[in-house]
């Protein structure tokens, strides 16, 4: 039998995300992490892109979940020092160094780090300031206690000499005797998520790193810009605090440089890292401020990134096309003068305030020692080595590995990534789910019928985030006196574990029976705060939010008197709303533990296989009459594994699987029901009941027109990448005899009607080059692009092209390639802005990069029927950008696949694998949380006129036979489109009545 | 090409002036899935709109009645927001067609006792179109404001006596 269980090495955003996953669909977790507490990277950045949202707020609600899971074994401090076994059956050592405090006695109160007599460097904010021997990370660290750093602490050091931290503990949590102690783990899997490291720029002395103060890593500008770092998130240049007023990012510090730094791949995530601190520099910014980015090719290659570059450009950012030569001290202020030389050769030199160093990522710093432990194969840049075509399989079996440790990525890539690795871990213990687990107890609910209300009010600073524009203390000092509210209390961050803890003692103490928190957005800290009152005994429906962060300190960030008012106003709406609430039954909803995949492509198929292999039935619809999508026309990936065979060998195991039926030539007619129990009806008739639905419905190329179009379809030898992998994949004799060759980048990408980068086109060109090259090394080839965007690893096939001599010419979109034909013959015209002079090219072949683009037709439609939302570009939006990448806002409906936004084959599995997982967990449990805010008939009042009975698009209201409307709760989706269609005012929606809304209504004006 | 930013204490200053000059309060009913979701979407894009509207989520468009918005009016709203999905977008299938039938009927109403139309607005604002939402937000706010404050359903009762 293998065991239940699942071993997570790691802490940060990939570990927490694939514990979470493996945890919730039944497995227990033992997540092992080397620092005192999870988080990783993710918890030390201030802002995220491309949302600017703020990072901790939206990592913490996951922390606070890893932290307080019944089925995750947290083990901070911790390393695997072995590992044996095979799938299924493995034995793990994971090593756990001593805390020296306690971690069931220590309150978190903080006398021990204020008392402690030792000042060390502060490695979370990278060095910047001080923090002493005994230590919390960061303010909302999980778990939320103190450890003793053992290499500064003085008694440790020398016992007897100071122990002052055990004298001041008032819990008596600190223990000196505490020993490094090995756990025995039996596990079935095993998923490593080590993360990465930071380049060190000391090496590269042209920069002045660690001689000039006021150069800094981006990292530690994201510290210095965070509200619990050293600046408390004032803009202050290290060497004198005066706030900067111009700042230069330098790009591919550490990456791109097979030279100095020795790390040829590109980081990916620089490029947006850079982007976004220049923006948000701005938004801290008191008076004149100027962001330059010096940037050899910007690579904005996610979703919502292209907009993101453009509106930063528009914002004002200054950007320059140059690999810097050095930099020197302006004078004896601190300013510095930056050396570099432009496209044209001229030297020129520049100054500024700062300058922030964009450092690349470098793999886990104890890689190779892992790698040997674990008997891993690496990369060639020491990343772990992963398959083409199982992106989180390394190279033992039963051990996966997800985020940064197989290649540089950002954290939705990350995510997607530890979902996927989640679903191979637990593909094989699919038999022994729920075998290692417990259940967790909620405590008996407190009865408050009849009680008078207890409003309890928390007001959140948010870091900064509110409390720089709004007056945090004012508005809980406001609704302190607020008719009913007895208790009011403001706090730094509400969501971390610590506010959690203490909320539900106040709750219990001041006897609350309805909570109001003032702080983001319900969207996406509901949830977490509804749970902290079950965890109190309080019927999680006695809950209300006042968004006061997205709604009102972000939208007003100028106006801190108008925003303060309405924050009033929001809270004193709030308290009277949760005034009105009652509490409400906690209904749930059977699951049909089977799946419905929508689209037959490489994602489609691979959604679907995982589905089946955990046992569960699927239907998998495909519109034409054959599997396998885009996969069938591309000719190999760029990692140079041929594509068709892997295509052809995925189609086979998916027809012949028998818990899989492919229905081809099929589209949906229509669907019903919701989350657990949907029924989807067939253009065929036939009818599928499914509880999980995923829609992997595919992309299309962009079909080159207008000044785009560069005679494609009108002269033979003009093709597009697909039509030129076509020749690749037939081995089409005659491009041996091609001698010239031009490829155009971004054909229908990067434009005002479709602003956004395809992806993997750039990558896709130059290794159709590079084959070109292999057919015909005599070949010249020309490449006309805007930015190359051989993101990652990639950036050695373009290090590769460049070396075969292959040429590349940028150009923009003022001075586009012209195409002309003359008897037949291509004509390419250019400028070539480094050698100033236009360029005239004469090819046999012209190759376009069109752009990815989503489904025109089938797309918009199925989304519709599942009610999800499209973005601008007709793509699928997913719940969340960061954290949610393969949800819907719909819940019980998953994507994965170009419909998203272009990818790479391996990208579309890892998401395909992810969707399938992230709706096993659905699948895994038997019944699902069904609406509990349902509606309810006065019968007294119903005078039978029927109109509710019209009005309900679920069927969920009939007339009795005394011809009185009746709702079927469990039908019911709690729209209330019939309590605002009753003239007689007979129904209701529970907690959302008019009574509750017109109190809040009626709040906003009467300032009580 | 640089950006400046006020200062608080200027800003704090040139409001305490503005606060005798009189400011519309406008309730904007919002759907729970697109609507509230595109307003979340403007803050965190950080796209700025007047602080005039007061968000009052609802499960959909269409559990917005007449008579909440007439309450609203008399409660002292001087204007009305009321925002869903995109037609066949809506969560709950066709709440927000509902909405919007009952928008005009409701025009009609308040033209016929006094109210001016401008007053009421309905529109439809996606999860994904938070700049859209701060447009409509300070289009309904130039409007209610050139209305002036809206007095027709609250009982004066200092003028009575």
């Amino acid at each position: 039998m293998p065991k239940g269980s699942v071993l997570v090495v790691g802490g940060g955003i990939a570990g927490v995300q694939a514990a979470l996953d493996l945890a919730n669909s039944g497995f227990l977790v033992h997540l092992v992490e080397r620092t005192a507490a999870i988080g990783g990277k993710m918890s030390q950045l201030d802002k995220t892109f491309p949302t600017n949202d703020c990072s901790a707020c939206i990592l913490s609600p996951k922390l606070v979940e890893c932290g307080r899971h019944m089925n995750i074994n947290l083990l901070t401090l911790s390393d695997l020092v072995s590992l044996d076994g095979e799938p299924g059956n493995f034995r793990a050592v994971v090593r756990q160094r001593p805390r020296y405090v306690d971690p069931t006695k220590c309150i978190a109160c903080g006398l021990c780090a204020e008392k402690c007599p030792k000042k060390v460097p502060n490695d979370y904010n990278m060095g910047i300031g001080k923090r002493k021997a005994a230590y919390l990370s960061y303010p909302q660290a999980v778990p939320l206690k103190y450890a003793i750093d053992p290499t500064h602490c003085i008694w440790i050091n020398k016992p007897g000499r100071c122990g002052i931290c055990a004298k001041e503990c008032p819990a008596g949590a600190i223990n000196f005797d505490d020993r490094e102690k090995d756990h025995v783990l039996e596990v079935g899997s095993v998923v490593l998520a080590p993360g990465f490291s930071r380049f060190n720029p000391s090496s590269l002395d042209f920069t002045g790193y660690g001689r000039l103060p006021n150069v800094v890593t981006s990292m530690e500008f994201e510290r210095m810009l965070s509200p619990s770092g050293p600046c408390m998130g004032h803009l202050e240049r290290p060497s004198d605090g005066k706030e900067p007023q111009r700042i230069a990012w330098l790009q591919c510090v550490g990456s791109r440089d097979i030279h100095r730094a020795g790390n040829a791949y590109c980081s990916s995530v620089c490029c947006m890292f850079a982007l976004k601190q220049a923006v948000i520099s701005m938004e801290h910014a008191h008076g004149e401020f100027e962001p330059s980015i010096f940037y050899m090719d910007m690579r904005t290659h996610g979703k919502g990134f292209e907009n993101y570059y453009n509106r930063a450009k528009e914002q004002g950012v200054r950007f320059h096309r140059a690999r810097v030569h050095s930099i020197i001290p302006a004078d004896d202020q601190g300013n510095l003068k930056i050396r570099y030389v432009d496209q044209q050769g001229k030297v020129n030199f520049e100054e500024f305030d700062m300058v922030v160093l964009s450092t690349g990522l470098q793999p886990y710093r104890h890689i190779i020692e892992l790698a040997a432990m674990l008997k891993l194969e690496l990369d060639a840049d020491h990343f772990i080595k992963t398959d083409s075509f199982n992106p989180v399989a390394s190279s033992r079996p039963g051990v996966y590995v997800c985020g940064a440790a197989s290649e540089p990525k950002d954290i939705p890539q990350s995510v997607m990534e530890a979902s996927a690795a989640a679903a191979e871990a637990g593909r094989i213990l699919a038999p022994v789910r729920w075998t290692e687990t417990s259940k967790k107890q909620y405590p008996m609910e407190m009865d408050i019928h009849a009680q008078p209300p207890r409003i309890g009010v928390f007001v959140c600073h948010c870091g900064i985030n509110i409390s720089s524009v709004v007056d945090v203390a004012a508005v809980s000092a406001y609704a302190g006196n607020l008719p009913d509210v007895v208790f009011s209390q403001a706090n730094l961050f509400t969501c971390s574990q610590d506010t959690i803890n203490q909320m539900i003692n106040i709750i219990k103490e001041e006897k609350l029976n309805r909570v109001v928190v003032a702080s983001c957005s319900p969207r996406t800290h509901e949830p977490l705060f509804q749970e902290t009152l079950r965890d109190a005994g309080l019927n999680q429906f006695l809950f209300e939010m006042a968004n006061i962060r997205d709604q009102d300190s972000w939208v007003h960030q100028h106006e801190p008197v108008k925003a303060t008012a309405k924050a009033m106003d929001l809270v004193r709406m709030a308290v009277a709303r949760v005034r009105g609430e009652g509490a409400l039954p906690y209904n749930t909803v059977p699951v049909t533990k089977s799946a419905l995949v929508i689209g037959g492509g490489v994602s489609g198929m691979t959604a679907a296989l995982t589905f089946a292999e955990q046992g569960y039935p699927v239907t998998l619809i495909e519109q034409s009459d054959m599997l396998g999508g885009n996969g069938r026309k591309v000719f190999r990936n760029w990692k140079g594994d041929a594509i068709l065979p892997y295509v052809t060998d995925l189609a086979a195991k998916v027809t012949t699987h028998p818990q899989i039926n492919v229905k081809f030539n099929c589209e949906i007619k229509d669907v019903a029901g919701s989350v657990g129990k949907f029924s989807t009806t067939f253009s065929d008739g036939q009818s599928f009941e499914h509880g999980v639905a995923v829609m992997a419905v595919g992309g299309e190329p962009y079909k080159p027109e207008g000044k785009w179009q560069f005679l494609h379809g009108s002269n033979a030898n003009v093709h597009t990448l697909l039509e030129l992998d076509k020749r690749f994949i037939e081995e089409d004799a005659t491009l041996k005899k091609v001698k010239q060759a031009v490829f155009i980048h971004c054909v229908g990408s990067r434009i005002p009607e479709r602003p956004y980068c395809s992806r993997v086109c750039c990558t896709h060109a130059v290794d159709s080059a590079i084959k070109l090259k292999e057919l015909n090394p005599d070949m010249d080839i020309f490449m006309l692009y805007r930015d190359i965007r051989t993101y990652g690893q990639r950036e050695r096939l373009y290090q590769e092209a460049r070396g075969k001599g292959i040429i590349f010419i940028n150009y923009d979109l003022d001075r586009m390639p012209q195409v002309e034909e003359v008897n037949g013959q291509l004509i390419v015209k250019a400028h070539d802005p480094i050698i100033d002079a236009h360029v005239t090219i004469h090819p046999d072949m012209l190759v376009l990069a069109t752009a990815i683009q989503p489904r025109q037709q089938s797309g918009k439609n199925l989304a519709k029927f599942f009610k999800c939302a499209i973005d601008s570009q007709g793509f699928l939006l997913e719940a969340h950008m960061k954290l949610r990448p393969v949800d819907f806002a719909t819940e019980g409906v998953f994507l994965a696949g170009l419909c998203h936004f272009p990818k790479s084959m391996e990208e579309s599995i890892a998401q395909a694998k992810a969707a399938a997982a992230r709706a096993s967990i659905i699948l895994a449990h038997d019944v699902v949380p069904a609406e509990s805010i349902t509606a309810e008939v006065n019968r007294a009042k119903c005078t039978g006129c029927g109109l509710c009975v019209e009005v309900c698009a679920y069927n969920a209201v009939s007339l009795d036979e005394n011809g009185l409307s009746l709702v079927n709760t469990s039908m019911c989706k709690g729209c209330g489109n019939c309590v605002a269609g009753c003239r007689s005012d007979a129904v209701t929606l529970k907690n959302v009545g008019n009574e509750q809304i017109m109190a809040a209504v009626d709040a906003a004006f009467c300032d009580e | 090409m640089s950006k400046t930013n006020k200062t608080s204490e200027t800003n704090m200053t040139s409001e305490t002036n503005e606060t005798d000059t009189w400011e519309p309060k406008i309730i904007a009913f919002l759907c729970t899935w697109c609507s509230y979701a595109g307003a979340d979407l403007a803050g965190v894009s950080r796209f700025q709109y007047p602080p005039n509207i007061r968000i009052v989520k609802v499960p959909c468009s269409g559990r917005v009645s007449e008579n909440m918005i007439l309450s609203a009016l008399k409660s002292g709203a001087d204007g009305i927001l009321v925002s869903g999905c995109h037609p066949g977008d809506c969560h709950f299938i066709s709440g927000n067609m509902f909405a919007r039938r009952r928008s005009p009927l409701l025009g009609n109403l308040l033209e016929f006792v006094g109210i001016e139309p401008g007053r009421v607005s309905f529109s439809w604002v996606s999860a994904s179109e938070g700049e859209q939402f701060a447009e409509i937000v300070k289009t309904v706010t130039e409007r209610v404001k050139a209305l002036g404050p809206a007095t027709r359903l609250i009982k004066k009762i200092d003028q009575a006596a």
